[in-house]
């Protein structure tokens, strides 16, 4: 039945150039084994060097892609979409991925586990996350949700290699261990999810499902049936991914045991692609699906209640946490949380504009600070694992005036105070809800916020207030580690202080 | 009218961001002895700009003066786009508070030189920095007419704040800086919402109109038809006993005074405040009695009252019955405490009592009143924390107990201290007793609270007198109980003198020429009560 397409069709159809940011990312990350296997030890610097070269390749291309903003074209025979969201959530990614790199090449030297492998599974990782930003098919997400998760789970035991038994190195694997049962396990409610959507609907492609969508659910009560019930498993396997509660119980443990680096990286990709696949299959696919007519989307009421879940549970929890890690691990939760906010806001139609640029302001946002904060993490803790606690970083604005004021501003911007970035995005969020009428998500939103001031403002305390009794902080930081902190720095103040810069870049942004 | 050209108010917000800037470029160690100059010549020459704002202010009018708007962003919400501008200018009201502002500033600078903290904590550089934008913020806070800039410049505050009482406070700094973060951010956060839910039903985040786009107030006191701009099925605001816990103005109302109450602080939110003020260091306490809490009325005044008319009629009573609960819980505190800082603190919950008192008069004179005794509480209540902070300076405590016949070695400075006690407590001629007065005349006069509100309130006025004189007597009189064993301490330094003279000034000035500044609110104020003549 089907004919031979011409070379002609087929180009068309494919329409590869859109597509070249991650392809080229993943071109070059398979140049990148053969650069890394020929280079030779006293050449290990090329990997890492070479990995930056090709996130800026990535990055020119994207520029080049999606110039015209308002732009939309499909590409791959519509199973890939090229539009402002995927443009955005790219540089997201790509500068992620850059500032992970930078923390990465000190933190594996002093760990004694630098291998080339390293940096080819970073960015493996990030190209599945551009893919997945990009999937305009239940197929690809899934597909890109394991080309983005798999290597991940490499990563977070690559401590391990170094197998000396000693306690990090366990940890290590554990995390490795645990992110990839859970993960597949989460791929698999996946996977069941979308074959029940395509059993209702008879096709995988989001704009498909869409149109089909509000003709199904009326059709007949088994059709309704499998719609809900395979919404609710894709909200359950991209949850994870996301950690919002209550499937989040992987996260502090993995986030602990990983190498710091990698759990920088995590904490921002897997979460960019897994909510950027959440917001397309949602919103856009699934926005119609109202179990009765002028009614907001049937699971704005399931989104909802996970994000009040997620704030209440990953804020407070926070509260009691030593470890710097640990607390990050459950801020990241409750940050999930807020972006679910967004998500519950974008199932109010007049709403869902607004809703998904508030969320990608503030996934901005959250790259900026949290990696940012990370990476300060990084610098204090020591080789044999200690000196991440909370009661380390004592007395560290006499030690090191800098990287204080800089984990400060990360800690305001977490808090979302104003003239950081977070707080733009929190106010993006906000708004979005307030105009789709969740008022009460909002107040639980915010309310949760003073709790997170509670715990973000005790880093600051020890930080500033408190003095160390004489033992200095070592603070352990390279050139590169700087860089990374400078430029997460700059991004939290220049997106929190010139408000209109974050809100015109996602002004065009509209997959509703 | 041009509204996007450089205005002298954008100046005079912007000079402490320069001071700022240029404390940042200097080294903390090698520089030490000239960071305090940097610091109290800007706030000099900010308070110079604020002076010339005075001098072409023109207090005929009501409308917004010096005025600079400019489209800052605008954010998309579906199908309408809502415009948040950088909106400056000032009316009566606001300029009133931004010469206290700029007024408080250097006294407050000049009240940190030489002090002892720095030599206990250091980080001179850091301290004056957050000075500079602790000014600009409160600054901000009194001029800008965009809700959302206003909320930014509110929370700024904040953080400058949560650090001058955390780092170069007392024993207890850590708790009571946390207390007031948490405590004062937990209040703000709800009127985010509140000004989303107002900036996406009114298109507009400018509360003012200018350059021919109109401004939320406009649009509410223009409403026509059924019901509030709010509510339009409420259509009885006034007698509905349902409209105080169903209406959207109401919650909206609501939003917004907590936010402010827990500035101000209204009883019962008051629990953070003698915290932050004992364990603040005196430039702090200075800064936070002088200015700070008066953010709290001034926003009341602004926001609540302009833009929900119909739920402060509503509300009034009930918030006014707060606010002389708080002048007598206040000030029967205040009577209880062996600290003297504490005890100066408690008082200024009773002294704020007075303005909330004033404001929900809802007529000319509670609210002119109400204005002009922010700004006296701001001087005297300034100057009675310089006076604590002197004390501790040379005798290294804070109980009542081990003072004593103080006058006997400190002539000059008891004195002082006499005439700025006798202005907090309203003595006639000075300029305590035109505040409160005027506000009891106006809650004697309003239409909206009875005469037990007046009655209960001059009691307050006596309260005042008897815990201030217990103060007076305790610390300034008999006999002295611990001589300094360097008789050297007990000269006034120039710097502390220099503080104090423009604070005596104000407080004759205001006492006996007050017209010079009641013209100044007249118009503005009018065209508030306005709003409420039945």
């Amino acid at each position: 039945m089907f004919e031979s397409p011409t070379i002609a069709e087929f180009l068309a159809q494919s329409n590869l150039a859109s597509t070249l940011p991650a392809t080229l990312l993943v071109a070059w990350t398979l140049l990148l084994v053969l650069v890394d296997l020929f280079a030779g030890d006293e050449r290990e610097h090329w990997t890492p060097l070479m990995a930056c070269l090709g996130l800026g390749a990535s990055f020119i291309a994207n520029l080049f892609v999606y110039a015209p903003a308002t732009d939309q074209q499909t590409a791959l025979y519509g199973m890939f979409i090229a539009d402002a969201f995927t443009g955005f959530l790219n540089i997201v990614i790509l500068v992620a991925t850059l500032l992970a790199i930078l923390m990465s090449w000190d933190y594996l030297k002093r760990a004694g586990i630098h291998r080339g492998e390293y940096y080819i599974l970073t960015l493996l990782s990030s190209a599945g996350a551009m893919f997945m930003v990009a999937a305009n098919d239940l197929i690809v997400v899934f597909v890109a949700l394991e080309l983005l998760s798999i290597p991940l789970y490499i990563l977070a035991a690559f401590r391990s290699i170094k197998n000396d038994g000693s306690e990090l190195a366990l940890k290590s694997e554990e995390s490795g261990m645990k992110y990839f049962i859970l993960g597949a396990f989460s791929s698999a409610f996946l996977v069941f999810g979308a074959a029940l959507v395509y059993g209702a609907t008879g096709t995988t492609n989001i704009p498909q499902i869409l149109e089909i969508v509000s003709a199904v659910v009326g059709a007949t009560s088994s059709a309704t049936f499998y719609m809900v019930v395979g919404t609710a498993l894709l909200i359950v396997g991209l949850g994870f991914k996301v950690a919002v509660v209550p499937f989040h119980m992987w996260t502090p443990d993995v986030y602990e045991g990983a190498p710091t680096p990698v759990t920088a990286l995590m904490s921002v990709t897997a979460k960019v692609g897994g909510f950027a696949a959440l917001l397309r299959v949602l919103v856009t696919a699934l926005s119609a699906l109202a179990l009765a007519e002028g009614e907001a989307a049937a699971w704005q009421t399931t989104v909802s209640i996970i994000a009040v879940l997620t704030l209440v549970l990953g804020n407070f929890v926070a509260i009691s946490q030593r470890n710097l890690k640990r607390m990050l691990a459950y801020s990241s939760i409750a940050h999930a949380g807020y972006i679910m906010v967004a998500l519950a806001a974008a199932g109010t139609a007049g709403a869902a504009d607004s809703a998904i640029q508030g969320a990608l302001v503030y996934i901005l946002a959250y790259m900026f600070t949290n990696l940012g904060a990370f990476a300060v993490v990084m610098t204090i803790e020591r080789v044999d694992g200690g000196g991440g606690n909370i009661d380390d970083i004592t007395g560290l604005a006499r030690s090191r005036p800098l990287l204080a004021m800089a984990m400060t501003i990360f800690m305001l911007s977490l808090t979302g105070i104003p003239l950081t970035a977070g707080f733009v995005g929190k106010f993006m969020v906000f708004a979005a809800a307030v105009q789709a009428g969740l008022f009460g998500l909002a107040i639980i939103g915010v309310l949760t916020s003073v709790v997170s001031a509670f715990y973000y403002m005790r880093v600051v305390v020890n930080m500033y207030l408190r003095d160390s009794n004489g033992e200095l902080v070592p603070a352990l930081e390279t050139i590169y580690v700087r860089w990374a902190i400078n430029i997460a720095l700059a991004g939290t103040l220049i997106f929190g202080i010139f408000y209109p810069l974050a809100s015109n870049l996602v002004s065009m942004v509209s997959i509703a | 009218m041009d509204v996007t050209g450089l205005s002298l108010t954008t100046i005079t917000l912007f000079l402490p961001m320069l001071g700022l800037a240029i404390l940042m470029f200097m080294n903390g160690e090698t520089q030490r002895e000239n960071l305090k100059w940097v610091a109290f010549a800007t706030s000099l020459v900010t308070f110079v700009a604020s002076v010339l704002m005075w001098v072409n202010f023109d207090p005929s009018t009501a409308e917004l003066q010096m005025v600079q708007r400019n489209t800052w962003a605008e954010v998309s919400l579906g199908d309408s786009v809502i415009n948040i501008s950088y909106f400056v200018g000032v009316d009566g009201i606001s300029m009133l508070l931004v010469l206290l502002t700029t007024f408080i500033m250097p006294i407050a600078i000049l009240g940190s030189f030489g002090s002892h903290i720095f030599a206990e904590r250091g980080r001179e550089k850091l301290y004056y920095i957050f000075l500079m934008l602790l000014e600009w913020a409160m600054i901000g806070v009194f001029v800008v007419h965009d809700l959302i800039i206003f909320y930014v410049f509110w929370e700024v505050t904040l953080v400058p704040m949560y650090f001058l009482i955390g780092i170069w406070g007392s024993e207890e700094r850590i708790y009571a800086a946390v207390k007031f973060f948490l405590y004062t951010m937990a209040g703000s956060i709800l009127m985010l919402i509140a000004i989303l839910y107002v900036g996406n039903t009114a298109g507009t985040f400018s509360t003012y109109s200018a350059g021919g786009d109109v401004g939320v107030i406009e649009m509410v006191h223009t409403h026509e038809g059924a019901g509030t701009y709010w509510d339009a099925a409420e259509a009885d605001a006034e007698d509905d006993a349902g409209f105080l816990f169903t209406s959207v103005e109401s919650f909206l109302f609501l939003g917004f005074l907590v936010a402010f109450a827990i500035k101000v602080p209204i009883f019962p939110f008051h629990s953070w405040l003698p915290d932050a003020h004992v364990q603040a260091p005196t430039a702090g306490s200075v800064i936070l009695a002088g200015v700070l809490l008066k953010m709290g009325t001034y926003g009341i005044v602004r926001f609540n009252l302009n833009l929900f008319p119909e739920a402060t009629v509503a509300w009034a009573p009930t918030i006014a019955f707060l606010g002389v609960v708080g002048i007598i819980y206040g000030a029967w505190v205040s009577y209880a405490q062996s600290n003297v800082k504490k005890l100066v603190a408690y008082s200024s919950v009773s002294h704020l009592g007075f303005v909330v008192l004033g404001i929900f008069a809802l007529n000319a004179q509670g609210l002119q009143g109400a204005t002009l005794q922010m700004v006296n509480h701001g001087i005297s209540t300034g100057g009675l924390f310089l006076i604590v902070g002197m004390l501790y300076e040379r005798w290294h405590t804070k109980e009542m107990a081990d003072y004593g016949g103080i006058w006997k070695v400190m002539p000059v400075f008891g004195g002082i201290s006499l005439v700025i006690s006798l202005s907090s407590m309203g003595l006639p001629g000075l300029n305590g007793f035109i505040g409160e007065f005027t506000i009891l005349l106006g809650s004697l006069g309003s239409d909206f609270l009875g005469f037990a509100f007046t009655l209960f309130g001059t009691l307050g006025v006596i309260l005042a007198a008897v815990y201030l004189l217990k103060m007076f007597q305790h610390v300034f009189m008999g006999e002295l109980k611990k001589p300094l064993k360097d008789e050297d301490g007990y000269k006034l330094r120039w710097h502390e003198i220099a503080a104090y003279i423009p604070i005596l000034i104000m407080i004759f000035w205001m006492g006996i020429q007050p017209i010079v500044f009641f013209n100044m609110l007249d118009i503005s104020v009018d065209s508030i009560a306005a709003l409420f003549v039945r």
